[in-house]
């Protein structure tokens, strides 16, 4: 089967995958914590409608509820409570120092690749039109996992993580059209509960750290042996 | 039916109930009673099973058979004992000023907000509810790591949400695999994630899919399991913590998590000795058993460096889990059966030591291992309770681990003779380790001015007691019962 | 494929090459027409670059001491590379017979020649202001030209061949088709094509400051007929990138065959794509302020991750769909 091949609508999910993959990998670039909120919220916004459109493709109306349900949570609701956060805390205009952007960029190509990989042999069983973007949804969830890595601010962790989350549900969205419905409810209880903690958590680290640097966190590593050793003789 | 609902609904209630209950003293005895409740519960639930089978809700998004309704007996037992502890001990950190009146509603609410993700976790058929579930029980606990708000308690809590979070999202990758797999050979996808349907069409679902969505779900619930290389958040948790969190989560939650990578295991099995031409056949297995023998030497040898008691009693659950990890992944009979016994024993021993130790920090004032001295002179109750429960996990003679151990050596010599001795040698690094610390806190000169505190050891005693009862016969009812949850999961039992 | 060697298709491509190059300066007179109505001001003619190349050829011609022969040669050689790389685009049809060379490898070859002795030239004259001109020109070529070379791999493989005209003919056979990889390639290729035409913000063209200067800084030193080539020449690769952007991205227009009327149909067409592609160059001029030298790097590198996620999006998107 061929590209060309495809309906124009499906071609429009194709390319609204190829979005969202855009996305993530400007979420890894951004530096600055208001453009990463706001790129996340794009994000948000394209799978909700790449669900929307596969619900219209595939003619699967609970799609379409679950379409909603991530543009409210997604794309509305965590990028809005989080920039109040950034608000409240005053730092909107905090700007991040990655380290060696080029070389997590390069990263990122590879681990699109990676999934490539990984996502073959699962792709090769379905029949469905949006079958390969199920590499893209799992490059989403993995840069996700790499922009928690690289990132040091708690709150452009938390990007990654919501951004980790996106990836689950495009994964399940274009592989299966969608999970069943209280499973899907589930996950946005869950992921709602946890924006609710992450802002609490904010206020605790800033409590605590003066800061949002998780960096800063270091109190519970395992001590070295010179460690131990200076704190005997202390 | 009625027994299940209950055992679910009471936690429920409890978790609603415990949010607006303004009195905290009341609260810690509500909190008993609503624990002992689902405990009750359970235990009937768990002779309606015993007499008549598994047992599968209407809209089969329940299913109970022999394997999950001992654990749910155990979670909520366990969970009662617990709860008996912490209203004590919850007190005196109230009146040491460690938490307030709101923290203590918080903590009480989300003890049975865990307690009741963790028996829905357990008790559904659905796959993608007990991911859902288990994500709840990080988000019911992770505000408890932190219930101290020093910069430790919030550090550990964020390594505990990020990681787990980061973790599980894996299994739920995992679990969509899962569904794909399954959709693809239903002709009504909407059944795709009931574990039921998905156990009956295992041999039909595509090997390779299989094979990729177990890897994910093994590094999901293995990050929750605490496996390593992804266990740093769980010494953290489990020692910045109040520590009947430390307890329910050492002796519950991993056991929880390790339940999701059995269950899944089966499946995948099911699809791999089914499909032919699969290079691997037993690939789940051999993953599992690496990473639980992997888990099991490294937290052996991070026992040694410790100077946290209860961060050292943390490692030895990883050191526990991994060994059950590996014994389920070995698979056969004989493993499963031990594992099985370990899983339950584990549970009693480690959340009877962690009650100890709550205690016996709170004679010392610290949990600095180098602090804490002279326990049994202090206070020879919690000094025994500490040397016996370590007695105990150290897997010595009459406790019951050591029956699981030696049944796990036994069949580990049946399949794989040489990993025989890498897993004693294990045992015998752990035990060291264990002992080189426990000894000058039991018996070292205690420091002047220390007094005893008031302590409730029945928890303590009665757990250990059922160990060692466990050692020296296994009740004829509970040995039935385990073989029947062998049958389910290696296919035929022991006896 | 018919007529290679016919006469007919010989005149056609003539004929091409001559209204390519003749029409160069009249789509830098439109663009300067739309960025003074955007900006506010009064326009300057559309035909004011024709007589600022007719008064530029008319002048007296003044080469510095210290040039060498290759300073006097290079503006014909930067002329002639060029005029050869527009012969080879097809801009009104497909199927002519300079079509056989018309491959994108050649084609970036003809234009690397071309900025090769640019840069040569600027630096020729040993003024501080040309090396510094050839040294950043150069720079942004090394990072341009791997971001532009990705995104035509990615259309080749699309196309199977490298060939432009070839790769046309199969675009237009498939018709309106949503490409991920086509959309990320032409985001690459416009922001390649507006760092090597050096426009804002990678460059201003119409900058006096030397400081800032790229493209004016390496031919600061020419006068009369030589600026005439050079200027002419720079008009000309603004207008290869538009042509080649216009006509891959969006061939539908082109004339397949070589009757009079597909002939102007395709006039008719490639005018208008250029008009609309100059209408966005020029509103993005106005918004846009001319970026720092140190920054054009992430620029570049930003078309290079398009170029890459284009590549990336082919393979994994569209082959085996």
């Amino acid at each position: 089967m061929n590209f060309a091949q495809f309906t124009l609508q499906e071609q429009g999910v194709v390319i609204l995958a190829a979005l969202v993959l855009f996305t993530s990998f400007s979420l890894l670039a951004q530096t600055r914590i208001i453009a990463c909120i706001h790129a996340f919220a794009w994000q948000g916004a394209l799978v909700a409608a790449a669900t929307a459109m596969v619900a219209l493709v595939a003619g699967q109306h609970h799609l379409y509820i679950s379409a909603l349900i991530t543009f409210a949570l997604k794309a509305v609701l965590i990028p809005w409570v989080l920039h109040r956060i950034v608000v409240k805390l005053q730092i909107t205009r905090e700007v991040e120092t990655v380290v060696n952007p080029s070389l997590v960029l390069l990263a990122a190509a590879a681990l699109v690749a990676f999934s490539y990989y990984v996502a073959l042999p699962v792709e090769k069983l379905s029949t469905l039109a949006t079958r390969n973007t199920i590499a893209i949804s799992m490059a989403v969830v993995l840069l996700g996992m790499l922009m928690m890595v690289t990132r040091r601010q708690a709150i452009t962790q938390v990007v990654g993580f919501m951004s980790i989350e996106n990836g689950l549900f495009f994964a399940a969205v274009v592989s299966t059209h969608g999970m069943p419905m209280v499973v899907e409810l589930g996950v946005a209880f869950d992921l709602l509960v946890a924006t609710v903690i992450f802002g609490v958590f904010f206020f605790q680290i800033r409590q605590s750290i003066d800061s949002l640097d998780v960096d800063r966190l270091s109190r519970l590593a395992e001590s070295t042996e010179e460690e131990e050793q200076q704190d005997n003789h202390g | 039916m009625n027994a299940l609902f209950a055992t679910l609904l009471i936690p429920l209630l409890g978790t609603l109930l415990m949010a607006v209950v303004p009195r905290c003293r009341i609260a810690g005895w509500v909190n008993v009673a609503f624990a002992a409740a689902t405990t009750a519960a359970s235990i009937v639930l768990a002779l309606e099973i015993f007499e008549s089978g598994p047992l599968l809700s209407p809209g089969k998004f329940f299913y109970v058979d022999a394997f999950n309704v001992y654990l749910l007996v155990l979670t909520a037992f366990v969970a009662t004992t617990t709860a008996i502890f912490s209203r004590p001990y919850m007190d005196h950190e109230l009146a040491q000023g460690r938490v307030n009146n709101r923290r203590m509603r918080l903590y009480h609410a989300m003890y049975q907000g865990f307690l009741f993700t963790m028996l829905l976790a357990l008790s559904t058929n659905n796959l993608g509810i007990l991911w859902v579930a288990l994500e709840g029980a990080t988000l019911a606990t992770v505000l408890l790591v932190s219930l101290y708000r020093t910069p430790e308690s919030v550090e550990a809590a964020w390594k505990y949400f990020i990681l787990c979070g980061v973790g599980i999202a894996q299994a739920l990758f995992g679990t969509v695999l899962l569904y794909f797999a399954a959709a693809s050979v239903l002709t009504s996808a909407e059944d795709g994630l009931l574990w039921t349907t998905l156990h009956g069409i295992a041999g039909q679902l595509d090997p390779t899919v299989m094979s990729i969505a177990f890897v994910f779900l093994l590094v999901g619930y293995g990050t929750k399991v605490g496996l390593v290389p992804l266990h740093n958040w769980l010494p953290d948790a489990h020692s910045e913590g109040p520590t009947p969190m430390s307890a329910v989560l050492s002796g519950l939650l991993l056991n929880v998590a390790l339940y999701a990578v059995v269950r899944t295991k089966m499946l995948v099995d099911g699809a791999l000795a089914a499909a032919p031409n699969v290079p691997q056949p037993q690939l789940a297995g051999y993953l599992m058993m690496a990473f639980g023998l992997l888990s099991f030497l490294v937290a052996g040898l991070f026992l040694h460096r410790q100077r946290d008691i209860k961060r050292m009693f943390s490692y030895s659950s990883i050191e526990h889990m991994g060994l059950m990890t590996f014994a389920f992944g070995l698979g056969g009979p004989l493993a499963t059966f031990a594992a099985l016994l370990h899983m339950t024993l584990h549970s009693l021993v480690k959340s009877a030591i962690f009650v100890t130790v709550g205690h016996a920090t709170h004679i010392a004032g610290t949990q600095a291992i180098d602090k804490i001295r002279g326990l049994i002179r202090t206070q020879p109750t919690v000094g025994w309770g500490l040397l016996l429960g370590t007695a105990a996990i150290a897997g010595f003679p009459p406790f019951g681990l050591f029956v699981s151990e030696f049944l796990l050596l036994i069949a580990t010599m049946q399949s794989w003779p040489w990993l025989t001795v890498v897993l004693l040698s294990g045992l015998a690094i752990a035990f060291a380790g264990l002992f080189r610390n426990i000894h000058p806190m039991v018996y070292g000169n205690q420091p002047e001015g220390q007094t005893p505190v008031k302590a409730n050891m029945l928890p303590v005693y009665l757990h250990l007691l059922l160990a060692l009862w466990f050692g020296l016969a296994i009740p004829a009812v509970l040995a039935q019962w385990f073989d029947q949850a062998t049958q389910l999961i290696a296919g035929k039992g022991v006896l | 494929m018919a007529d290679y060697l016919t006469l007919q298709g010989w005149l056609l491509a003539l004929l091409q090459t001559a209204l390519f190059v003749t029409a160069a300066p009249l789509l830098v007179g439109w663009l300067r027409l739309l960025k003074a109505r955007l900006q506010n001001r009064s326009a300057p003619a559309l035909t004011q670059p024709y007589r600022d190349l007719s008064k530029l050829f008319r002048k007296e011609v003044i080469v510095a001491d210290t040039a060498s022969p290759l300073f006097r040669a290079a503006p014909y050689v930067v002329f002639s590379a060029t005029v050869v790389t527009a012969a080879v685009i097809p801009l009104l049809a497909v199927h002519l017979p300079t079509a056989a060379i018309a491959d994108v490898i050649v084609l970036v070859g003809f234009l690397a020649l071309a900025r090769f002795f640019l840069a040569l030239a600027g630096m020729d004259v040993g003024t501080a202001f040309g090396g510094m001109g050839s040294s950043r020109e150069m720079t942004i070529a090394s990072l341009a030209e791997p971001a532009m070379l990705m995104a035509i791999f990615t259309l080749t493989m699309t196309a199977q061949s490298s060939n432009i005209s070839h790769a046309i003919d199969f675009l237009l056979a498939q018709g309106l088709v949503l490409r991920p990889s086509f959309m990320f390639a032409l985001l690459a290729l416009l922001l390649v094509a507006v760092a090597e035409t050096g426009r804002i913000p990678v460059d201003n063209p119409t900058t006096h400051l030397e400081l800032t200067m790229v493209h004016e800084a390496m031919i600061l030193e020419y006068s009369g007929r030589h600026l005439a080539l050079m200027e002419w020449a720079a008009q000309l690769k603004l207008m290869i990138y538009g042509v080649l952007i216009a006509n891959i991205f969006f061939p539908w227009g082109i004339a397949v065959e070589s009757t009079p009327t597909a002939l102007l149909l395709g006039l008719a067409a490639i005018t208008g794509k250029l008009m609309l592609l100059c209408v966005v160059l020029a509103v993005a001029e106005t918004a846009l302020a001319k970026m720092r030298l140190f920054r054009v790097p992430g620029y570049l590198n930003l078309a290079f991750l398009f170029a890459l996620l284009g590549m990336l999006s082919h393979v994994i998107l569209e082959v085996g769909a």
